[in-house]
């Protein structure tokens, strides 16, 4: 059944995917059953699966197809299974994304698209999707626009923006670190929009600005930059590098003894990335989105249970930001029973996460304005070895949820745009 | 602030031995066969992941050594079976299929190791700075420093006073000659190609060392590198390795007064120095010109 | 007999790329990906104008192809809401960009003539990279979309038509490609290739050969400006990566891969580029496996291009 046909060679991987929905059938009772003739709602994923954010991608992909058996296991959508139909973005050919993203809406005829971890990406696909009608996703991709000066009726986003991390982080910064910060940030959407965000929420607090360095994506070297940072003589250097710079950043700072001279310290950090760093360079505080071990959220160890026996590895916040993501489809169509895509919109704005989904502490829900998710931010810090597990590399000292940091959506500049 | 420039130029020179030593292993394998060899990175990638799954049974100095033989071996086994097609025809089809080598080796390194960057360990005593105030000599960099110029000099030495290293200096210059006068023109490509790809994996497990080891890990360091070259000049080795340094030293000047030209400046300089120079520092009007 | 194997080629091409839209879904292509592989193949052409018919390798075209994509981007967002004056204005940039530059770097020739290329392709890179007022720096310039076309009381949708989009698409491809193809019929087409096969040799017989080069560097560099302006009005969106190197090595392998010393090689070399990369990074994440040793078997198999093979087949 999986062989390609002429016709449609694209079917072959949306082929797969559904015939593994199908080898499910035996063990789901009832409801299957009636879904079996009903054509599948295809969800289009537009993210990458080569290039620098290919773990990334990948751990965002585990999370909805974990999601996606979940809920064919639970009758599909309005009755009918969901398939994944898969595109690679690559990890910084934004035109690919876009290519991609229209390929699923006008070839495919994906009735909801989700993408992408690169926030360039993420942002054009976003104008393709609002463009095309079709209600889009953002799992992963944490520029500031997306919900904010380029913000699209169409569009929602379940991971944090600059503002939110630099609003939940600036309290317990200024509190353990002194107050002259000085910054290195990628130059580019997220990078930018992180370090605004903490400046700007920070300054309240009286901390300020010694010195920013933005550097290109990609960067390897970050000698020079560093040399810079300690003559700025701050009390703290702000490193908001991600993924593999910021592995290449922060290995670099230790092996300089920089960790000994002044603090380091940051804002979004992932496992994926603490997994990349020698044991003695996990260090410094951060900020994490989600985080596994939550021994007393329910439903987090059967979430954890379930991803480790599909990869092997615990869930990181990608896989949650994928798992949120398919869910978010499933739980607005099958909410609203329809699939017209302002519709689905109205029907998600201020939509709350069930706690099966949610898998954190608090109210997790869309806000209306901005069509930006709400969640608990988990700040701790990293440790070298992990005590309960391998895995466990992060000491979660607070968590705080959206509510007591969220900045008003009026800020975030975003108008959307519902056609009239 | 002249403390900055002088940290700036010492570290500059650091950087720059790192392009140089992945330059010097292009510029060999450019001048004798005339392949331009972007599948480089792969072979540096390839060189750093032997040396993280060796490193744990055989610890890191006889990784250090062997993980690039490694890579040199697949070196001379891709040579043998695909790059020796390539000899005596237009460069541009060396673009191509190196091209294609370098797919298809992001692709296996990441089946083999997978996509998420793995934690390459130093010793310990490596990693950490020699004084508080020069910090960013740490060991690991000196120690860098060090085994990039015990490379240099034994690729000089090789060059210079082996006998095979006399061949391949006399092929760059006219390999038709050396063919007549009996040498096995084949297996000199072939130890020159691996002699290449030996430097090549020396480097990837060197970056190991300061950078995250992905799949990824060369595709940033190729462009420098072949700027190097050109800024030293084809043919010339000296050449190669001043152009790496001066690469290094320049973007880390730039760095302090221009910050957002740090990467452009080496461009610039590239241009400035043919329209000056056009064969570069030190090339000749050799056959590849 | 002679005269119709001349065009059959042309027409058989014509004819393809005239009916595309409606056979493309039937294979399991889509319109865009058509377009795609039409407006990548008037850059291939560009640069092969140079690599093919002048000898003269530019490894640093995507420098004229993304000044030509932001001029037409910028123009709009900011100048003129008009498809076509956007098309002008990025010509125009990507042309006066390439007289200029070309004036620098017009006496290097072989790797040193490729790698300045490459420089000015980088050095645009990291100049629209960092000027985020201007450009929008990595993020990419968003904002804006090209435009419907009016021609008096004619109009034409292309904004919203995907078929009409590719019609334009084709109409600039069709411009591009009778533009060259008359150059290289021409007194100066045939100077270039005589520089090509002998340069000294042509240096002897008086001919200004730096000049020629120069001209047709610029002209090679418009046509690229040209493929850039409808790549950025394809994906409604520019980023630095237009000018990056490995934009320009994509075009250099479509080139060689087709065929170089060919006409329509470059568009052979697109559309398998293209479609290759689209089918196979659907069917799974390892195609840069397949693809990569689809370039190694070319070299091996088809040492003159895929189309210089399927010719030489032919004629034997």
């Amino acid at each position: 059944m999986a062989r390609p046909s002429q016709a449609n060679m694209v079917g072959r991987r949306t082929l797969l995917t559904a015939g593994a929905a199908a080898g499910l059938l035996p063990f789901t009772g009832p409801f299957i059953i009636k879904a079996r003739g009903e054509e599948p709602i295809k969800i289009g994923v537009d993210n990458p699966l080569t290039g620098i954010y290919t773990a990334l991608g990948k751990n965002e992909q585990a999370g909805m197809e974990l999601a996606r058996d979940q809920i064919n296991a639970k009758g599909g959508i309005l009755g009918r299974p969901i398939e994944l139909v898969i595109e690679d973005s690559t990890s910084d050919k934004t035109d690919v994304a876009v290519q991609k993203a229209r390929k699923l809406i006008q070839a495919d005829k994906v009735n909801f698209l989700v993408g992408n971890v690169n926030s360039s990406s993420a942002i054009a696909i976003a104008q393709v999707a609002g463009e095309l009608k079709t209600l889009h996703i953002v799992p992963g991709g944490h520029a500031d626009a997306v919900t904010g000066a380029n913000c699209h009726w169409t569009t929602f986003r379940i991971c944090d923006t600059g503002a939110m991390q630099g609003a939940a982080m600036a309290k317990p910064l200024v509190e353990k670190m002194g107050k002259k910060f000085y910054y290195i940030a990628q130059d580019y959407a997220f990078g930018r929009a992180l370090q605004a965000g903490l400046e700007k929420a920070a300054a309240k607090l009286g901390a300020v600005n010694v010195g920013t360095e933005f550097f290109p994506l990609g960067t390897t070297d970050y000698s020079a930059i560093l040399i810079k940072a300690r003559a700025a003589n701050p009390d703290v250097i702000i490193d908001l590098a991600a993924g593999d710079d910021g592995i290449n950043s922060i290995k670099q700072a230790v092996q300089f003894g920089l960790d000994k001279q002044v603090k380091i310290a940051g804002m979004q950090q992932e496992l994926e990335v603490v997994e990349g760093l020698p044991p003695e360079a996990r260090i410094g505080t951060w900020l994490f989105e989600w985080y596994w071990n939550q021994p007393n959220v329910p439903h987090v160890a059967d979430f954890v249970a379930a991803i480790r026996k599909k990869t092997n590895k615990v869930p990181t916040a990608r896989t949650w930001f994928g798992y949120a993501a398919i869910w978010t489809c499933a739980l607005v169509a099958n909410q609203e029973k329809t699939l017209d895509a302002i519709k689905l919109a109205r029907g998600l704005e201020g939509m709350k996460l069930p706690p099966e989904v949610a898998l954190m502490p608090g109210e997790v829900f869309y806000r209306k304005e901005d069509h930006q998710l709400v969640p608990a931010v988990f700040v701790g810090h990293l440790q070298a070895k992990g005590t309960i597990d391998p895995e466990d590399l992060f000491v979660v000292d607070q968590v705080i949820k959206g509510p007591e940091f969220m900045p008003p959506a009026s800020e975030t500049g975003c108008k959307l745009d519902y056609p009239a | 602030m002249s403390q900055v420039i002088l940290f700036n130029l010492l570290n500059g020179l650091i950087v720059g031995a790192f392009y140089a030593l992945m330059a010097l292993g292009l510029s060999l394998i450019l001048n004798l066969s005339g392949v331009i060899n972007f599948a480089h990175g792969g072979f540096l990638a390839l060189g750093a992941y032997f040396a993280y799954s060796l490193a744990p049974i055989t610890g890191f100095w006889i990784a250090l050594v062997i993980a690039p033989l490694g890579a040199a071996i697949i070196g001379v086994a891709v040579e043998r079976v695909l790059i020796r097609r390539l000899y005596g025809r237009d460069p541009l089809y060396s673009l191509l299929m190196t091209f294609g080598l370098a797919f298809i080796f992001q692709d296996g390194l990441k089946f083999i190791w997978g996509a998420q960057s793995v934690p390459y360990q130093i010793p310990s005593w490596l990693a950490s700075p020699l004084s508080m105030d020069l910090f960013f000599l740490t060991g690991y960099r000196i120690f860098m420093i060090a085994v990039v110029a015990i490379a240099v000099g034994g690729l000089f030495l090789i060059l210079g006073y082996t006998r095979l290293g006399i061949r391949i200096r006399a092929g760059t210059l006219d390999l038709d000659t050396v063919s007549v006068l009996g040498v096995n023109v084949r297996v000199l490509r072939s130890l020159n190609f691996g002699l290449g790809i030996y430097l090549a994996g020396l480097a990837g497990v060197l970056a190991a060392g300061m950078l995250g080891l992905a799949p990824t890990i060369g595709d940033q360091l190729i462009m420098p590198s072949f700027v190097a070259i050109i800024v030293g000049g084809l043919g010339s080795l000296p050449g190669t390795l001043v152009g790496g340094l001066l690469i290094g030293v320049v973007s880390g000047i730039t760095s302090v007064y221009f910050s957002e030209a740090t990467e452009a400046v080496i461009y610039v300089m590239m241009a400035l120095i043919l329209m000056v120079r056009p064969h570069g520092l030190f090339g000749d009007e050799g056959r590849l010109q | 007999m002679k005269k119709f194997q001349d065009w059959q080629g042309t027409i058989i091409v014509w004819a393809l790329l005239l009916t595309m839209p409606f056979w493309i879904g039937h294979i399991g292509g889509y319109t865009t990906l058509g377009t795609r592989v039409v407006v990548l193949a008037v850059a291939a052409m560009s640069v092969n104008f140079l690599l093919g018919f002048t000898g003269v390798l530019s490894f640093g075209h995507a420098a004229y192809f993304g000044l030509g994509a932001y001029g037409a981007g910028l123009t709009i967002k900011y100048l003129a809401a008009s498809s076509m004056a956007g098309l002008v204005a990025g010509v125009l940039l990507g042309t006066v960009g390439a007289m200029l530059i070309g004036l620098m770097i017009v006496r290097l020739r072989g790797v040193y003539f490729a790698m300045v290329t490459i420089a000015f392709g980088q050095i645009f890179y990291f100049v629209s990279f960092r000027w985020v007022n201007l450009t929008g720096g990595d993020d990419g310039l968003t904002g804006w979309t090209r435009m419907p076309l009016s021609l008096g009381p004619l109009s034409l949708d292309i904004l919203h038509d995907e078929t009409a989009f590719y019609y334009f698409v084709l109409a600039c491809f069709g411009a591009a490609a009778a533009g060259m193809a008359l150059l290289l019929r021409s007194p100066f087409g045939r100077t270039l290739l005589a520089i090509r096969e002998n340069e000294r040799r042509a240096r002897f017989l008086g001919i200004p050969v730096d000049q020629h080069i120069w001209m047709s560097f610029v002209i090679s560099a418009a046509f690229a400006s040209l493929a850039g302006v409808v790549y950025a009005y394809l994906n409604n969106f520019v980023d630095p990566r237009a000018f990056r190197w490995d934009q320009s090595g994509d075009f250099v392998i479509m080139a060689v891969l087709g065929g170089m010393r060919s006409f329509w090689g470059p568009l052979i070399g697109a559309a398998i580029f293209v479609v290759l990369q689209d089918k196979l990074s659907s069917l799974t994440d390892y195609w840069m496996t397949p693809l990569g040793l689809f370039f190694v078997l070319a070299v091996v198999f088809f040492p003159r291009g895929v189309l210089g093979m399927l010719k030489r087949r032919r004629a034997t």
